[in-house]
């Protein structure tokens, strides 16, 4: 790995890092109960958000959806705020009205996740909308599941806008699963990438465990955008390694097998990151290892901050609902 | 399922303990894929291929494990389920039964928390029935299968651990006419699914504080029985509304309407119509506590009234 590079896989491991330990914590405290809130944990998928992200710039938009702490990580999102509106805390991103799945900071240009499946994915092409307009340079980005692409919304954004040339990329986090359904049990033709290419798309598909296959790909396709505002479509393959909602691993219902998960925790995006740096590098071990400590500090001040936030007092019960 | 094999389940995610509140157990392998149909995350595709299904001979039932999703679902469930028996002058029934569950609470926020039952109210086409305990639920969803018209029946997850006795045979309930629970002379109640139980607790509450109440159990949202409602309010000149969904016109704001036309001059004190505030459900536990009504906002709104 030349020098360059081994500065951004630092960068892209620290936002893997950052994201994981937050949602290993965050599974950890889960059983306590300080919060209802259902939690869609993003253990696994680490790598997509975090190679994506290391791409775009605070003036890009992204949206997400029910899963979506990594990508508000990814994107430069403020710990204290995501970790205290999963608390539903007053000082969450959201004012305690959303919890986990309704998350935003505008100010990184993280501008929404929604709960309801291929919601957010519409939206974003109306942000595309917004930055072809402007005509500047920024994109719009999309992620979601294998699942959002059943929806018919999903692919009438997919005809919009390729149609409208929009310069937005849809980045489809393939991880096999809609909740317990497999993708061989809910589309006739698996190949969602052909089948975006249909629409004369630029379709590129990663290993979605494999960091730095994910980032120049993504590079690629992203510079790409910015330059003819085409839209692109991005399928990483990836799984999650926990249950579908909450800290478990969801071995008891039947749907996956212990062995499956096996083999995915064995391909652990962070590992085959973090082995590619020592590789090139033996001191990369040390600065890692500091980087670690670091965010183990971060994690654990954002659950800090949560706990000793308000919950929101009755009187806030109005806000935002208009302007 | 088994007395008619016309019957068969379709929806997303109805094969999965964890979506459907454990209400589906055993069918799947009683009644195999073939008849317990889960499906793509595609709701309005789903909501049309019922449709199409019971235009040609079938009773599907589709399952929406929470309201909230129905909205995808919208253009089928109104534009033709509804509407296309009388659009087609009469000759294309749609023998079809919408299960939509309302699950909410447990700072789940406003896109899984969704009680639409005014809105469904609001479409013509549609029967929405609201049953409050066991011997409905099992009556009127069996009565919604044999029906030869698109009827939404809304349960609500907060009433699962409701516990009574029911005739293990086979039995339908009518999917019209309210219930009158209790008997009384000082005010009338009007609740439906979950709020009765709310209702009940209030009821009792009253009592000790020799406030009469008379209770009605609405089960069917449409038709909607405002005639026994205006027999009690005759009686009792009073009425207090409590509603799962918004305030804003919602099945409260239709009965109201109603009974001040009807018992205009039997009337003592305005209407007093409870329900959710105009807001989208919030998340914290501090704001759903205020959000939902309950039993003690029942019981001040009917002190208040007397
Ligand atoms: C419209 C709608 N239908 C159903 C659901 C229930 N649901 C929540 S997540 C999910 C699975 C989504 O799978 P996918 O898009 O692949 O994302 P993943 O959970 O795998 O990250 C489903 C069906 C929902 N939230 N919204």
């Amino acid at each position: 790995m030349e020098e360059k590079l081994s500065i951004t896989a630092l960068n892209i491991l620290e936002t893997m890092l950052r994201i994981r330990i937050f949602e290993q914590e965050l599974a950890e405290i889960t059983p306590n109960k300080e919060f209802n809130c259902p939690v869609h944990l993003y253990v696994g998928q680490e790598a997509i958000a975090s190679s994506v992200c290391e791409n775009l710039t605070d003036q890009d938009y992204v949206f997400s959806t029910h899963r979506s702490h990594g990508h508000y990580i990814a994107k430069g999102g403020n710990l204290n705020r995501l970790m205290a509106e999963i608390f539903c805390r007053e000082t969450g991103c959201s004012g305690g009205h959303g919890g986990s799945m309704h998350i935003t900071d505008k100010s990184v240009g993280f501008i929404a996740s929604s709960a309801i499946v291929a919601g957010t994915i519409p939206v974003a092409v109306g942000a595309a909308l917004t930055a072809k307009r402007a005509d500047n340079s920024q994109i719009s980005v999309a992620f979601f599941g294998d699942g959002a692409t059943d929806e018919g919304v999903f692919w009438e954004s997919i005809n919009i806008a390729a149609l409208y040339e929009l310069p937005i990329l849809f980045v489809c986090e393939n991880n096999l699963f809609s909740t317990h359904l497999p993708v061989s049990k809910r589309q006739a033709n698996q190949d969602i990438g052909e089948k975006v290419s249909t629409f004369g798309y630029k379709v590129i598909k990663a290993d979605g465990n494999d960091a730095l296959e994910v980032y120049s790909k993504a590079k690629t396709a992203i510079e790409g955008i910015r330059r003819t505002h085409k839209p692109a479509f991005l399928e990483a393959m990836t799984f999650r390694w926990l249950a579908h909602v909450g800290p478990t691993e969801d071995l008891d219902i039947g749907y996956r097998r212990k062995k499956d998960v096996e083999y995915w925790r064995g391909r652990c995006p962070i590992k085959l990151i973090n082995n590619q740096l020592i590789d090139t590098n033996k001191k990369n071990k040390d600065r890692i290892q500091e980087i670690e400590k670091k965010i183990k500090v971060e994690v654990a001040d954002s659950i800090e901050f949560a706990r000793t936030s308000a919950l929101p007092s009755a009187d806030r019960i109005s806000h935002g609902l208009y302007n | 399922m088994e007395k008619d094999d016309s019957v068969f389940q379709i929806g997303v995610g109805i094969n999965t303990p964890w979506f459907v509140g454990q209400t589906m157990n055993g069918l799947l392998d009683r009644f195999s894929e073939e008849r317990m149909i889960d499906t793509p995350v595609s709701e309005n595709g789903v909501m049309g291929i019922a449709v199409g299904a019971a235009a040609t001979g079938s009773r599907p039932i589709v399952t929406f494990p929470r309201m909230d999703f129905m909205h995808y679902a919208m253009d089928q469930l109104v534009n033709h389920a509804a509407f296309f028996n009388y659009t087609l002058g009469g000759n294309l029934p749609i023998p079809l039964t919408i299960r939509a569950m309302i699950n909410r609470g447990g700072e789940q926020a406003s896109q899984h928390s969704q009680a639409l039952q005014s809105v469904f109210m609001h479409i013509p086409g549609l029967k929405v029935v609201m049953p409050s305990d066991p011997y409905d639920a099992k009556g009127m969803l069996l009565a919604a299968i044999e029906d030869n018209n698109p009827v939404l029946f809304i349960d609500d997850r907060w009433l699962y651990a409701e516990e009574e006795e029911v005739p293990a045979d086979y039995f339908t309930s009518p999917l019209e006419g309210a219930k009158r629970l209790e008997e009384g002379k000082d005010v009338s109640l009007v609740a439906s699914s979950y709020m009765v139980k709310e209702a009940k607790e209030a009821y009792a509450e009253l009592k000790k504080k020799n406030i009469s109440v008379e209770l009605i159990d609405l089960r069917s949202i449409s038709p909607l029985d405002t005639e026994t409602i205006a027999l009690s309010v005759r009686k009792t000149g009073r009425l207090v509304i409590v509603d799962g969904g918004w305030k804003t016109g919602g099945i409260s704001a239709e009965i109201a309407a109603v009974i001040s036309a009807d018992c205009h001059s039997d009337l003592k004190k305005p209407v007093i119509r409870l329900g959710l505030p105009d807001l989208p459900a919030p998340a914290a536990k501090t704001l759903e506590s205020v959000y939902y009504p309950n039993s003690s906002t029942v019981i001040s709104a009917v002190q208040h009234m007397i």
